[in-house]
């Protein structure tokens, strides 16, 4: 399989109450991205669907390991293998445990899929190579996105 | 009426026998799963799908292998096994993000493939997060259909009586 994933550089940075649940206000990041690739070769007759999701992994002060799934699509079987997004802004919201986002230069962004069988195993796949993306060191302060 | 005429007509040895073959296959059905149990690290190695929230992956009825091993990370993407705080039904659901501390300390949130916002919703009143002790086990391999017997008797009570 041969994917290809660019970030656009981006990201916001805001410092608010995290409105999806705990209350502290915590980062919340916006990241913009490409993706192309082609998963042909993945599929064989045991494979019923393929999740695929983005995910963000980082370190903070706060917390030695993060990871937040930023985009997730479900690939059935006979769905075109070829993927070409550009411009891609985040499924969900990328908060963070508290405030590491900010001058945090190596957050890495990896696209993996979860392999569906007819019948079977459920492996989880990551696929091989990713973007490394800083955070800028300040807040943004207009609203946009 | 046929099974007492077939009782009465066996001596004490062939009954005795007959009640130590049935034992025989109880309890090597018991140690077979306790024997998962301890295999596995999950205290509910085998479980049934009971809700459309993973479609189209899984569905009801759908048959989840699971382990819980002590060293294994939870790590985006996995699907785990989890019951919330004070309720026995266990919920399938993906794992899609984990803030772990050096300490090993671990919380993550989760949401079904097929829903459109995370379980915070499902989790105990003021709970944001899950921990390692709610995780009953991760999903390691899957069957189609299978436990749809157990699906039925839950709708129709009236089957169990067969």
């Amino acid at each position: 399989e041969r994917i290809i994933l660019c970030c656009v550089l981006f990201s916001l940075r805001k410092n608010v109450e995290d409105f999806t649940g705990p209350r502290e206000r915590s980062d919340l990041g916006f990241v913009t991205f490409d993706i192309t690739a082609d998963l042909q070769s993945i599929f064989d007759w045991n494979v019923k669907q393929l999740f695929l999701y983005l995910s963000a992994e980082y370190s903070t002060k706060n917390n030695a390991l993060n990871q937040v799934v930023l985009w997730d699509k479900i690939m059935l079987r006979g769905d075109n293998p070829r993927l070409s997004l550009k411009d891609m802004k985040s499924k969900y919201f990328f908060f963070d445990d508290g405030n590491g986002l900010k001058g945090n230069r190596n957050i890495t962004l990896t696209l993996s899929w979860n392999v569906v069988p007819n019948a079977g195993i459920l492996p989880l796949v990551t696929g091989s190579g990713h973007v490394s993306v800083p955070f800028p060191d300040t807040y943004e302060t207009t609203k946009s996105y | 009426m046929d099974l007492f005429g077939d009782l009465r007509r066996m001596n004490k040895r062939q009954l005795y026998y007959q009640v130590l073959n049935f034992a025989m296959i109880v309890s090597s059905a018991l140690m077979i799963w306790k024997g998962l149990i301890v295999i596995t690290g999950s205290e509910s190695p085998i479980v049934v799908v009971l809700s459309g929230s993973m479609e189209p992956a899984f569905h009801r009825g759908d048959l989840l292998f699971l382990t819980n091993f002590h060293d294994d990370p939870i790590r985006a993407g996995e699907i785990v096994v989890f019951k919330v705080e004070g309720r026995d039904i266990p919920i399938v659901h993906r794992v899609i993000k984990v803030h772990e501390k050096g300490n090993g300390n671990i919380k993550f949130l989760t949401k079904g493939d097929n829903n459109e916002v995370d379980d915070r919703g499902l989790y105990k009143e003021g709970q944001n997060w899950l921990e390692k002790k709610d995780v009953v086990g991760r999903a390691r391999g899957f069957l189609p259909y299978v436990g749809m017997v157990t699906i039925i008797m839950n709708d129709y009570p009236k089957f169990k009586d067969i």
